[in-house]
């Protein structure tokens, strides 16, 4: 390392260093006494530098670099240029959050029979990996951090292995983040093979011919899709992503998922070059439906965390539906709208990473205070955890995607990026990018109807069972990091203008380009294109709504009666007998209308027995991929080894044949 | 210049909360001419707000902040939509802050809010509207925003002074696009404000209500800010439709003529769409839950239709 | 922007057009029979109105086929269906279609389609209307489609005398009609389909009491058949 080393890629290394650090002092918890407050600190110290990093990097010029490690002809190549330094910045501050969140949460573990510090020390590999996947200038180091990540965040799927759902989804979540991976290498591999080395300087020059383009383009798609939910490919994810323990869930759900989005962009925008239209049309459907099923099959969820993860298919495609608008305008020579994609994505990858950390913080206070993961089993929560309740409702309202809240800037950047479908020539393709926005609208308020229900079933309303009844609030470490990002999400919300000046060097440095015209009239107004196009002012908005409030509220106190008097519930005059918290709508109840309407996407298994006592009412909702694509292939895959098996017959001596004659057949393959 | 533009703007806000009641009464009284009945004065709506507003406000027991906070953030979010649509005149400040998208964002809130507030007391009627209320704005969402697209392909823009001040000035022209996004709209305007047949304003009926389940249990001002609002938004409606699709006669300039004439002229409008809708109501019947869907699709359809024929036929190849 | 080029009476033959698509998709979705017959005779309607706007812009012969369509599609053809159901007594029939929604969505990528098959050819042209070529299409395809997805005989009917219409549109739109004779004709031979089909309704019914198609996928009737 030379002694001129910038100041950004100096704050990266204490990052990773910091989060390795605390995968060793994990290993010492339990024997000294300090320790376990060390190793978050360390995270925590890890984060926050990822953090400063990252916006030291959007401000200056790139920064590259050797370490001295690798292979010997092949050193391992660092690089902190802004597209990288975002990614940091959103993988410190979720880091960050989990760091104040963490002590409080794992004490419950303490004293289980799992040790704390295979927790602690697999969930410091885990954020190291990710820093250097972001950091990785050279796919041999990508791939290795890829796989130190994926590896770490398996370990900490199977934490609780107790259970064997558990087992189940961390073999299923191994089994094809490797497929994905391998689909990345050979992509990597295509570019290398053109680009003649595995430095991304070298792909960068590569010359690729249309066909191997898409070729490298459709396995990176894959790879990366898998590791980012896409569906297809999501049927690990709402598995996985429970399983693990609550601040975990939060990391994988609000940053894993962002790394893959980062290595789709590094690969596509970046490495290959030369987009092609068509790929962005693939990546645009896709988005869209995983946009869409994502948030179907969250509706029909009632395991709180199971729901989150799903929301983050939805979210993974809304990401994927704003980078696909991007390559179809970059392609056909819109550079503008190209950009305002790309930024749409961005700022969404940002949001995402906030509410949805946000979000499973959250479920995780309520699982720490209740031990209840089943809507079904909630509600009231509000008035026993006031504060994790307040802020569970802003997670709730970005992601519904409402003003002034942050989700809504980015989907409303994405809505208007797809409005600028008009400059395009092909009339098909004019005709489909609405049509993909409608899906998004859709995707949209189906996203508010859930969180109306995850919110009024498990917040509001009487509890509905003892446990729940009980509830405490957790400690304040763990409600100060979910107000962390709650106020995060509530200032992304307001300053789109300021974050979005930030954001620019992203596209700046990679094609060469800014959004200028976005933050051109000051920073109360957003104009992503030109004002007379459109234009939105959320800090306007914000002040109005709040003066609106304040002002009918005043005037209201004035009125002749001032009281407000607590009574019973009136419920249409049914009063013998209060209403019971059994009389409620369940979270099943309230999604049973959109399971009708949509019955078609889903697999619905409902069975209606007449039991000696009354009636028993079963309700199974399955995920249809599984039948579509995961068990016919699995069947084929079986049907396969099944034939393999012939070849084993229990005797050792056929066994030195076939060895026999392998041997022969190899040496004359060198011969 | 500016100051007195942001006072127009302040001046629309009066008159959506002063009209807004009106526009109601038209509506009943209209409908109960239709039906034979002599029907309430004009002032009911007035006089029922009224009496809400002095009465004493009862909060159930099992009710959170948020039952409390819910009809102010209602009415707040409702009427802020309402200032950002071009009533009177076309130029107006506060249309820059937040374009057609954010108008829908605005009603989502509301909406949002008002669905939470049917849940927190926890009866059962209260969670039955919310959900049938999420469905339905769920379907009617997409098909509102793919009728809005299709004008902003037009206007290329979606900022709704713009969209007006681009068909102005590109006069009569007889847009496929137009009409069939018309039809879509006004679909979703009928399911979005809970008119028939789709919900029915007047009705308690428990196993049909909607709207009515998630108030059930308001009472005094929460009540009356509930109800301003549900009327703002239909007026709301009635405005976008009538200022967007029909705009001739909205003022263009902020002199005091242009303004009466712009005030005059919507009047008209509304009034007039306030015919159509008693007509309609009186002579359909509710649908039940689950054919609604239906209806919100044919709206969908109208939007998607009225989408490709302006690929089609209008942008040319 | 072509349409704006346009004098008003070619933006009202766009705006019928239009309408005659959205009537196609409206018998897409229409379960009810008699309803059915009803939306076709509107569409008869509404072409008869289209190709009387292309007449009355220049091409005065066509008044001719403008009087003949509204005659037969909206008035005739529609009386003659309307009688058969009523013989049949199926007035109350519904057929519920199955996965509407996903037939009406198939329905709108049609259009897309259509319109990305005529774009190269419609580049030729130079006739205003000629976008409403694309449009004629995706109407004939729709019909198409209409007979893919009933079961019942009558609504197949319907969707194939709405296919003819497409084929109408295309016509009066860009060639600014056929020769009147070959028109005629065409109209003749759509009575001839419709009487022969009424016919036909008629004996299928009698021989297996029922208008539903998907029973006449034997192709021979096995001896102990009841």
């Amino acid at each position: 390392m030379n002694p001129t080393l910038p100041l950004s890629l100096i704050l990266a290394y204490v990052a990773v260093l910091a989060a390795l650090g605390s995968a060793v002092g994990a290993l010492a918890t339990g024997r000294l006494p300090g320790a376990k407050g060390l190793m978050f600190l360390l995270l925590g110290a890890s984060g926050a530098a990822a953090v400063a990093a990252g916006l030291t990097a959007l401000a200056s010029a790139p920064a590259g670099g050797e370490l001295p490690l690798g292979l010997p002809w092949l050193p391992w190549h660092v690089r902190l240029d802004a597209l990288a330094g975002f990614f940091l910045m959103v993988v410190g501050v979720v880091v960050l959050a989990v760091a104040v969140y963490g002590p409080g949460y794992v004490r419950d573990f303490e004293h289980g029979q799992d040790p704390l510090s295979v927790l602690g020390a697999f969930t410091g590999l885990f954020v190291a990996g990710m820093l250097l996947v972001v950091l990785a200038d050279d796919a041999f180091l990508f791939m290795v951090a890829w796989e130190l990540m994926s590896l770490s965040s398996y370990f900490l799927v199977v934490y609780q292995h107790e259970q064997a759902a558990n087992r189940r989804a961390a073999f299923l979540y191994l089994l094809m983040a490797h497929i994905g991976a391998l689909s990345i290498l050979l992509g990597y591999g295509v570019l290398a093979a053109f680009g003649g080395g595995f430095a991304f300087e070298a792909m960068r020059g590569a010359a690729l011919s249309p066909l191997w383009a898409s070729v490298a383009f459709g396995l990176a798609f894959v790879g990366f899709g898998m590791k980012a939910g896409l569906v297809p490919m999501h049927a690990w994810l709402p598995e996985a992503h429970p399983a693990a323990p609550s601040h975990i869930s939060a990391l994988m759900s609000g940053v894993m998922l962002k790394v893959a989005v980062y290595g789709f962009i590094r690969f596509t925008f970046d490495l290959i070059g030369q987009i092609q239209w068509q790929w962005g049309v693939v990546v645009l459907i896709i988005g869209s439906i995983s946009a869409l099923m994502g948030v179907l099959y969250a509706l029909m969820q009632h395991d709180l965390k199971r729901l989150l993860a799903y929301h983050s298919v939805e979210n993974i495609g809304i990401i994927f539906i704003g980078l696909g608008l991007g390559l179809i305008f970059l392609a056909t020579g819109h550079p503008v709208a190209g950009v305002l994609g790309l930024i749409a994505a961005l700022y969404h990858t940002l949001n995402h990473a906030l509410f949805k950390s946000l979000l499973f913080l959250g479920a995780g206070a309520i699982l720490h205070a209740t031990h209840e993961r089943d809507l079904e089993r909630m509600g009231g929560l509000l008035r026993r955890m006031p504060w994790t309740g307040f802020y569970f409702l802003i997670g709730c309202i970005s992601i519904s995607a409402l003003p002034p809240f942050n989700g809504f800037v980015s989907e409303w950047l994405t809505f208007q990026t797809a409005l600028q479908s008009w400059q395009l020539s092909g009339g098909v393709l004019r005709s489909l990018i609405p049509v993909a926005a409608a899906m998004l609208a859709l995707t949209g308020a189906l996203a508010a109807a859930c969180f109306v229900k995850v919110y009024g079933v498990a917040f509001l309303g009487q509890a509905r069972s003892r446990r729940v009844r009980r509830a405490r609030p957790v400690t304040f470490g763990m409600r100060s990091a979910q107000g962390f990002l709650a106020l995060l999400c509530l200032l992304a919300g307001i300053f789109p203008t300021s974050l979005l000046q930030w954001l620019n060097a992203v596209p700046e440095q990679l094609l060469g380009r800014g959004l200028s015209a976005a933050t051109a009239h000051g920073w109360l107004w957003l104009t992503p294109v030109a004002p007379e196009m459109a234009s939105y002012s959320a800090p306007i908005v914000l002040l109005a709504l709040v003066l609106l409030w304040w002002l009918s509220a005043l005037v209201l106190r004035r009125g002749r009666v001032r009281q407000v008097r607590r009574c019973d519930p009136w419920d249409c005059g049914f009063t013998d007998g209060l209403p019971t918290a059994r009389m409620q709508y369940t979270a099943t109840a309230f999604a049973q209308p959109i399971r009708r309407v949509f019955g078609l996407l889903f697999h619905v298994d409902e069975k209606v027995e007449r039991e000696a006592g009354g009636m028993r009412h079963q309700l199974h909702v399955g995920d249809r991929a599984w039948e579509l694509f995961y068990v016919p292939v699995a069947q084929r895959i079986q049907a396969l080894s099944r034939r393999v098996t012939r070849l084993q017959r229990g005797n050792v001596r056929v066994y030195l044949g076939w060895s026999l004659g392998t041997l022969l057949v190899l040496l004359w393959l060198i011969s | 210049m500016t100051a007195n533009a942001w006072l127009l703007v302040l001046l629309q806000s009066v008159l959506f909360l002063l009209g807004a009641p009106l526009l109601v009464a038209w509506v009943r009284r209209v409908k109960a001419r239709l039906q034979n009945r002599r029907g309430a004065a004009w002032s009911q709506p007035y006089r029922d707000l009224y009496k809400l507003f002095g009465k004493e406000t009862l909060v159930a027991h099992t009710a959170s902040g948020v039952f409390r906070a819910a009809p102010y953030i209602v009415f707040a979010s409702t009427l802020l939509a309402c200032t950002v649509v071009p009533l009177i005149t076309v130029r107006l400040p506060s249309a820059a802050v937040a374009d057609v998208i954010v108008l829908v964002g605005f009603l989502a809130l509301g909406r949002f809010f008002l669905a939470l507030a049917g849940m927190d007391v926890g009866t059962a009627f209260g969670g039955m509207g919310s959900s049938r209320e999420m469905l339905i704005s769920a379907l009617a969402e997409p098909a509102m925003l793919l009728a809005v697209f299709t004008l902003a392909m037009t206007a290329h823009s979606t900022n709704l002074a713009s969209v007006i001040d681009h068909q102005l000035a590109s006069g009569l022209i007889l847009r496929p696009s137009y009409l069939f996004a018309l039809m879509g709209l006004v679909l979703v305007a009928v399911a979005e404000t809970g008119r028939i047949p789709i919900d029915n304003p007047t009705t308690h009926l428990e196993l049909t209500m909607i709207h009515e389940a998630m108030i059930l249990e308001y009472s005094g001002r929460h009540l009356a800010l509930m109800e301003w609002a549900a009327q703002l938004k239909l007026m709301l409606y009635g405005v976008l439709i009538v200022n967007v699709f029909l705009p001739w006669g909205i003022g263009t300039q902020l002199t005091l003529p242009a303004l009466a004439s712009g005030l005059l002229f919507v009047i008209g409008k509304l009034l007039l769409l306030g015919v159509i809708l008693a007509v309609a109501e009186t002579g359909l019947a509710k649908m039940r839950l689950f054919r609604a869907p239906a209806f919100l699709n044919l709206a969908l359809l109208l939007a998607l239709l009225g989408l490709l024929s302006n690929v089609i036929l209008e942008a040319g190849a | 922007m072509n349409l704006v080029q346009l004098s008003l009476l070619e933006q009202a033959v766009f705006v019928l057009a239009a309408l005659i698509l959205f009537l196609s998709f409206t018998l897409l979705a229409q379960s009810r029979l008699v309803s059915g017959i009803h939306v076709f005779a509107w569409q008869g309607a509404v072409l008869a109105g289209a190709t009387a706007l292309v007449a009355a812009s220049g091409a005065h012969h066509l008044f001719i086929s403008a009087g003949l369509t509204l005659l037969l599609k909206a008035l005739l053809i529609p009386w003659m269906l309307h009688r058969q159901v009523r013989k049949l007594e199926l007035e109350r029939h519904v057929e519920t279609l199955p996965h509407a929604a996903l037939v009406l969505m198939g329905g709108a990528a049609l259009v897309i389609f259509s319109y990305w098959v005529v774009v190269p050819i419609e580049r030729l042209e130079l006739l205003a209307t000629r976008n409403i070529i694309s449009l004629s299409l995706a109407v004939v395809l729709l019909g198409l489609l209409i007979m893919v997805t009933r079961r019942q005989a009558v609504t197949q009917v319907i969707g194939f005398m709405s296919m003819e219409n497409g084929l109408f549109l295309a016509a009066v739109a860009a060639t600014h009609g056929m020769p009147l004779v070959v028109e005629l004709g065409v109209a003749f031979d759509v009575l001839v389909a419709a009487v022969l089909f009424g016919v036909f309704f008629l004996h299928i019914s009698e021989s297996i009491d029922s208008l539903d198609t998907d029973r006449l996928n034997r192709l021979a009737v096995p001896e102990d058949e009841p």
